[in-house]
């Protein structure tokens, strides 16, 4: 565990008056602080250093401590100890302390060391709104198809949730409350969890809308006939036209994918006809196309 | 017909020990709404997390009202392009496996 220049974070001099410091810890929680930095994981932990730099050298009595030991904090808690030995003759302990706080997996192992993990500390009663958790649910596309609950593990805790049938790759939905503890009273932090929809079907999606492509043979795509074609719910019976073209679109309303959150509600499937020309024909079937082109007109 | 839930301005106000008079000039500027009922005024709950972001901006991060309003422009703006990458992408996955 390293020592940490909180001066040198917060870009001050050791003789920075408080005014000082908090002018520098302002103008760099604007550069970093999660409310204005979404998703960004560097400027989060920035603005935790800053942050933690602010809560020791904004309060006077954890300043002088860490002032004190400086390098030496490794060894503060023994030299603390034997001082407090000497003055318990003299009064009473105090039960004070940096007790530890709800929020110090916020805190570096340093300050956790030093001060005990605590945020709010001696005298101050600030309240802190807990950090939001950021997690990752990967799903197959079926898995998105149909409405579903799922048991999430975040921070040691359990949470379950109900994932609506629908839901986007790369979609996130806040979880309100189900973040970190907040500190002094403060409100618990949110949960944010962006959805990985994984596609490994044979169809394409973009939205509420699926895409396939289907092989037709020569015969079905020049008479027309019935073709049986897979849906996510399942097969499907569809009436080819006779003279069908290569790259023919169909339309199949409501056998695309849910719309999110509006039950009962589907988009499209749109089936691209490939039409497949016959390879290793017969010497009768040969026979028979040169007949065709004699006649084609 | 929905429930809304409301919450006292003055308790936010004490509980969060800041002056009602920077809730009013939010409301005035356009960034929050105020539903007043017999003299008092509330926040409808889901503004609640808006409001505490209006308070870190400008009591910890020192910003004024004109940056807050700038500064939830420009959020709004990251937003939604943020949206736009994403299906974007989403498109892009259509065409790249062909």
């Amino acid at each position: 565990m390293a020592f940490i220049d909180y001066y040198q974070i917060l870009g001050i001099d050791k003789t920075a008056t408080p005014k000082v410091i908090k002018d520098a810890y302002r103008k760099l929680a604007r550069k970093y602080h999660p409310d204005l930095n979404p998703n960004n994981q560097d400027a989060k932990a920035n603005f935790q250093q800053i942050n933690e730099a602010n809560e020791v050298l904004s309060d006077p009595e954890k300043r002088k401590k860490y002032d004190q030991y400086g390098n030496d904090w490794q060894h503060a808690n023994e030299f603390e100890q034997q001082k407090q030995q000497q003055k318990q003759s003299s009064r009473s302990q105090s039960g004070g302390g940096f007790s530890g706080g709800q929020n110090a997996g916020d805190f570096s192992d340093f300050f956790e060391s030093m001060f005990g993990g605590s945020a709010g500390g001696r005298g101050r009663q600030v309240k802190y709104r807990g950090e939001d958790y950021t997690t990752e649910i990967h799903l197959q596309l079926l898995e998105a198809y149909k409405t579903h609950k799922q048991t999430l593990t975040v921070n040691g805790r359990d949470i379950r949730i109900t994932i609506p049938a629908g839901v986007e790759n790369g979609q996130i939905i806040k979880i309100a409350g189900h973040g970190g503890a907040g500190t002094n009273g403060g409100p618990n932090g949110d949960l944010y969890i962006t959805f990985s929809v994984a596609n490994h079907s044979s169809f394409k999606r973009l939205d509420d809308n699926l895409f396939a492509t289907i092989d037709l043979d020569i015969y079905t795509a020049v008479l027309g006939g019935e073709i049986t074609v897979d849906t996510l719910e399942g097969k499907v019976k569809l009436k080819v036209k006779p003279e069908t073209q290569n790259g023919t679109k169909v339309n199949l309303k409501g056998k695309g994918f849910p719309v999110y959150k509006n039950e009962g509600q589907f988009g499209g499937l749109q089936i691209t006809y490939a039409v497949k020309v016959p390879t290793n024909l017969t010497d009768k079937q040969k026979k028979l196309f040169e007949e065709l082109r004699q006649i084609k007109g | 017909m929905k429930t809304k839930y409301l919450i006292s301005i003055d308790d936010f106000c004490t509980n969060h020990h800041i002056d009602v008079s920077f809730i009013s000039s939010l409301q005035q500027t356009g960034l929050i709404e105020i539903t007043t009922i017999e003299e008092s005024g509330f926040i409808e709950a889901d503004q609640l997390l808006l409001l505490e972001k209006y308070v870190r901006f400008y009591y910890e991060m020192d910003i004024n009202l004109e940056g807050i309003e700038t500064v939830t422009y420009l959020l709004q703006k990251i937003n939604s392009l943020q949206h736009e990458i994403g299906t974007l992408n989403n498109r892009l996955r259509l065409y790249e496996s062909e």
